[in-house]
């Protein structure tokens, strides 16, 4: 499973709360949490995140369990994120929704091409490669599948 | 030996396990993308209604009728598939539980990441995502991998002005904010026993500002009393007897009070070196400190005066507001100038009552400061309750114990 992208990079440490407010939850329309991504953090934000592949510090998707953080970033085209660690709950949810985590440190700047190889466990930035640490066979499929919701259908 | 978490989950830490879950919750937030999902599987019944709960506290009542609509529809898919359900009033998801439905030695899922609470049960109960949930009311099951455990061993007894929110912001500083990503933490050592569950769910409920999948105690004396008011019969567990990750030790006796500066829980100052600091608002309620012991000790600081500042309070359930109106505590708060709000989260999470303005300093129990979190523009300092009290009667950030 493989995943190129534009790099955007971000800091440690973003809460659900900067990936999507709270005043923005109570919807089921998901163009709502499209267009507010990372609004207090930086409003313009949201328009550079299609084809991206967010680059951020540790502790990623840390706070709130709120499952619209990661989809938030899926409906404004994330294809990938890659951190050197996130918080538990955001990377189940990332994974449940299809939405493919590199767990990884690797330099890099903003608009630089990511390439990811899931299934390598490989993540290359201008020519730098790194190892990505590995997930579990059965997150693999769920990403391959598209998400819980699809692996599930498909394994019924 | 095993960690309290490898006895739970039965296997070791590292191990990927598929496992049971006892009791599975939502609440009003969580609960519609839940039940969308659940849909979306193509599963027409929730696999043990008896075991699933659907908890209304975030925004309670409906704030507009776009909230309104879909309070509607949960409370449709709760009714038709049989849930245990709780409506607007009842309280919050983690307090309802920890009022005598979680037990020593569960599963505990719940879609919100302050689950964690319920670990001052010794239940291994921690906080999922909606899709998670949806597979948990489908199938009854969900996988974990067991965390490794870091011991956090207290010893001697909270004393001055301090009390278990110190304690609880002390500790996710010593960690920091990922300081226990994918581990669960245990409270142990003879500094335990001096805890009342109240206490301990304050201490239990900060765990995940530290990344960790939930924070414990074993169950014990203490545990086993508050449970039997409850009509149930548990034993304690088996003391800790099990090496640990890492392990950090709190001379309770050396707390002191003290404050998360904005827009971070693991940055804590004294509270005497904030003093001064003006409020527009004070906040006292949540799952980490809206429950009768919170509400008592805010009422005996400000029984007889009044507040300077506009002071929310949020008792975290009805059992805390009703036994609150029988000891004149209620009485006792409004009397003082305070809003008493319906039980739940109140405007914790900046979606409902009691947001702030930009440019707004409110000082709150609850447990996140993040930027923006009850407002866009406004700040959020977290304190204990007695600071919140002493704060709320000056208009400014004041040391407990220091107001005449």
């Amino acid at each position: 499973m493989k995943i190129e992208g534009h790099a955007v990079c971000l800091p440690a440490d973003i809460d659900t709360d900067q990936i999507i407010a709270g005043r923005y939850l109570r919807t089921k329309d998901r163009s709502i949490w499209r267009r507010h991504v990372f609004e207090d953090l930086d409003p313009d934000l949201a328009d550079k995140l299609d084809e991206a592949v967010i680059v951020a510090g540790k502790n990623f998707g840390c706070g709130s369990s709120r499952e619209q953080a990661p989809v938030a970033l899926k409906e404004a085209g994330v294809r990938a994120i890659v951190a050197p660690s996130f918080a538990r709950i955001f990377f189940r949810n990332a994974i449940n929704i299809g939405l493919p985590l590199a767990e990884v440190e690797i330099p890099c700047s903003e608009g630089d091409m990511v390439e990811i190889d899931l299934t390598a466990g490989l993540i290359t930035v201008s020519g730098i490669s790194r190892d990505i640490r590995p997930l579990s066979p059965r997150m693999l499929q769920m990403l391959a599948a598209g998400g819980l919701v699809s692996h599930w259908r498909q394994e019924r | 030996m095993p960690t309290l978490s490898e006895r739970i989950l039965t296997g070791g830490a590292g191990e990927y396990v598929d496992r049971e879950v006892d009791r599975a919750y939502v609440h009003d937030g969580t609960g519609v993308l839940t039940y969308e999902t659940f849909r979306a599987l193509g599963v027409t019944e929730v696999s043990h209604p008896s075991r699933a709960y659907v908890l209304f506290d975030h925004i309670v009542p409906a704030n507009n009728s776009t909230t309104a609509d879909l309070q509607h529809e949960l409370r449709n898919f709760a009714s038709s598939s049989g849930l245990q359900f709780s409506d607007i009033g009842g309280g919050i998801c983690h307090q309802l539980m920890g009022e005598g439905i979680a037990l020593p030695g569960e599963i505990i899922a719940g879609a919100d990441s302050h689950t964690c609470t319920l670990g001052a049960f010794g239940a291994f109960s921690t906080g999922v995502g909606a899709t998670d949930m949806a597979a948990i009311f489908a199938s009854g099951m969900t996988w974990f991998r067991i965390p490794a455990t870091i011991g956090l061993v207290l010893s001697g007894s909270l004393s001055g002005g301090a009390e278990a929110k110190d304690l609880a912001l002390t500790y996710v500083a010593r960690l920091g904010m990922d300081g226990a990503t994918y581990h669960a933490l245990e409270f142990i050592g003879e500094g335990i026993s001096s805890l009342s569950m109240d206490s301990r769910m304050t201490i239990c409920s900060l765990s995940v500002e530290t990344g960790a999948k939930t924070g414990m105690f074993y169950a014990d004396e203490v545990t086993r009393a508050y449970l039997q008011s409850y009509g149930h019969e548990t034993a304690v567990q088996d003391p800790p007897d099990c090496a640990y990750s890492q392990e950090y030790t709190f001379d309770l006796e050396a707390i002191e009070p003290v404050i998360a500066v904005p827009p971070r829980v693991d940055t804590i100052r004294p509270v005497d070196e904030m003093a001064g600091i003006p409020l527009d608002q004070v906040f006292v309620g949540t799952c980490t400190n809206g429950r009768y012991e919170d509400l008592f000790r805010f009422s005996s600081i400000v029984r007889g005066k009044k507040v300077k500042i506009r002071t929310i309070i949020g008792p975290a359930s009805r059992k805390v507001l009703c036994k609150a109106a029988e000891t004149g505590v209620l009485s006792d708060l409004i009397t003082a100038g305070c809003t008493v709000l319906p039980p739940g989260c109140g405007p914790c999470l900046g979606a409902h009552m009691g947001v702030i303005g930009e440019g707004e300093v409110c000082l709150s129990t609850s447990n996140r400061n993040f930027r923006n979190r009850m407002g866009v523009g406004g700040e959020i300092y977290l304190s204990s309750v007695a600071t919140a009290a002493a704060s709320a009667l000056k208009g400014e950030i004041t040391v407990p114990g220091g107001v005449v």
